[in-house]
């Protein structure tokens, strides 16, 4: 759906983007994660033909970005929820969406239904007169991401969709976006916030002026070694630590009543181990996964290139 | 070009706008202060003066027109600066960009949301101004000064060739600014060159006759064409996004 080969952005002498290569697959939700300044902006604007590249290549549903009659293809394909929510404040919920509706020339029916539709969906319906400037930033933020779906996008780029919001407002637009995923949307959702991009997204690429790292979530956190397993227990005895030391597990500690060493599966910890603390007279108070989350690997990867 | 785009634009701008109060009173007040102030002017010159004032009623006249002209040019200012920098102030220009309009479509929805409201407001003003001046100049003329060949020149090619020039000056200023007020102060600055022509007149510097109107009408397609392509330069969607202030 998305494929972009070597993509590169210059502002005169700073590169914002460098040599960007990757691809996004149809239905897929894709986070792309980095610090500020790190491009993810930069790069939405290029694939939303809103700026240009400098160099490189890349294509949404084949048509070619910096082609001029591409262009205006792929403006009709994608739909922009931008860091800034930019309605017009004094414009209604429903007559900011009918401009929209109009502009992408839905025929009358259709674009009331759409309106409507999307209005019900995000509990807006009843608040549709009312001019956008007396919403709250969570209402006004999913009334942008109507505006960006009311003419049925393939593609939906989302920049920071729920940044700033208070939780609650957050988790609805979360949702929403859940709920487009269901539908096999494409979404390229750039976002700050680790916790939601490993709930959400498919694949995550992080970037820092150049793409660090590509993968699915578990992916990237194998890719980082230092995930541990502590198990915790009453007492560390002779037997139980002789018991563990036979298995050999890799970087084993011992510290207090602490067995710690690595874990090969991010998703559980070494249940072999467990089961020898236990045979061997031990009584295991918890067992955890500690270290190495997405959060690690971002910060890791984003220092080491600094 | 797609007018019928660009059609979407100005009316949901002429919509946007027409909630705000200042520029209802923009749109009113000058056309009102045009239309009535002047023809109490010459009624209470009249009476001070009497048949003294006779001869210089149609210099008068002549020059209290371009008025309509500073009109046009003053108006629309408001009215495009708050559309651009508004939309800037708003954010809401960016998903705008992303849609396929074309940044011409986008521009000229812009201008007409300013030229046409602009246009029927002074035209409105210009008639009310012709028929106060006959009813009050009549008894001293003994005929009818209006319409004549110089206000025909005024209403239909000087008022609509100020008032393109006036919202493509403001474009260019609102590319530099970021907020209404300043915009608005800086596009003031279109008000100069047709005062100084008014007081030229006054002064006996130039007379206003047809001929010197078809000169300061083809200055202002001059400038018009100039503003044309530097608007034109400025209102990119890559100059929006990374150079607008």
């Amino acid at each position: 759906m998305i494929e972009i080969e070597s993509l590169t952005k210059k502002f005169d002498d700073l590169t914002a983007v460098d040599n960007l290569t990757l691809n996004v697959n149809e239905g897929e939700v894709f986070g792309f994660l980095g610090p500020n300044g790190a491009g993810k902006t930069t790069t939405v604007r290029m694939l939303c033909c809103l700026i240009s590249k400098t160099s490189g290549n890349a294509r949404i549903s084949g048509y070619e970005i910096g082609n001029k009659e591409d262009s205006l293809k792929i403006r009709k394909l994608i739909g922009l929820v931008p860091d800034n929510v930019g309605l017009s404040e004094n414009l209604s919920a429903y007559d900011n969406l009918d401009f929209f509706g109009k502009i992408y020339d839905l025929p009358d029916v259709q674009r009331k239904e759409s309106i409507q539709r999307f209005l019900e969906m995000l509990d807006l319906w009843d608040k549709r007169n009312t001019p956008v400037g007396t919403f709250s930033k969570g209402m006004k933020q999913k009334l942008a991401i109507a505006r960006a779906l009311i003419h049925d996008p393939q593609v939906l780029f989302m920049d920071e969709p729920t940044a700033n919001l208070d939780p609650e407002a957050a988790k609805t637009v979360r949702n929403f976006i859940l709920e487009l995923k269901k539908e096999k949307k494409t979404i390229f959702l750039n976002t700050h916030n680790l916790d939601e991009a490993q709930r959400i997204c498919d694949r995550i690429a992080i970037l820092n002026t150049k793409l660090l790292s590509t993968g699915t979530p578990e992916d990237l956190e194998r890719a980082v070694k230092g995930r541990r397993t502590v198990i915790e227990l009453e007492q560390v005895t002779d037997a139980t630590a002789e018991a563990v030391q036979k298995l050999s597990p890799t970087n084993l500690t011992i510290e207090g009543n602490k067995i710690m060493f690595d874990t090969s599966d991010t998703e559980k910890p070494n249940w072999t181990v467990v089961e020898a603390i236990v045979l061997a007279g031990g009584h295991v108070n918890s067992v955890n996964v500690a270290g190495s989350t997405l959060e690690d690997v971002y910060l890791k990867m984003v220092e080491e290139n600094k | 070009m797609r007018i019928s785009k660009a059609w979407i634009v100005a009316v949901r701008d002429i919509k946007i706008f027409s909630r705000k109060r200042y520029v209802w009173y923009t749109l009113v007040l000058f056309p009102v202060l045009i239309s009535v102030l002047f023809p109490v002017v010459i009624q209470y010159a009249s009476d001070r003066t009497g048949a003294a004032l006779i001869p210089r009623i149609p210099m008068l006249l002549d020059a209290f027109s371009i008025f309509l002209i500073i009109g046009a040019a003053f108006v629309p200012v408001s009215i495009a600066t708050y559309t651009i920098v508004g939309e800037k102030v708003e954010k809401s220009l960016e998903p705008l960009l992303a849609t396929p309009l074309t940044d011409g479509e986008i521009l000229l929805g812009k201008t007409l949301s300013a030229f046409i409201p602009t246009l029927i407001a002074m035209s409105i003003g210009g008639i009310v101004y012709m028929a106060g001046m006959n009813i009050v100049t009549y008894p001293m003329l003994d005929y009818y000064y209006f319409p004549n060949w110089n206000i025909a020149a005024i209403l239909l090619i000087l008022m609509p060739a100020a008032i393109v020039m006036s919202v493509e000056f403001s474009v260019i200023v609102s590319s530099r600014v970021n907020d209404v007020r300043s915009a608005m102060n800086l596009g003031i600055v279109m008000f100069f060159p047709f005062l100084a022509i008014y007081i030229a007149s006054e002064i006996g510097l130039i007379t206003l006759d047809s001929y010197t109107y078809l000169l300061i009408a083809g200055g202002i397609f001059v400038v018009d064409v100039a503003l044309f392509f530097l608007s034109t330069k400025l209102f990119k969607r890559e100059e929006i996004l990374t150079k607008w202030k």
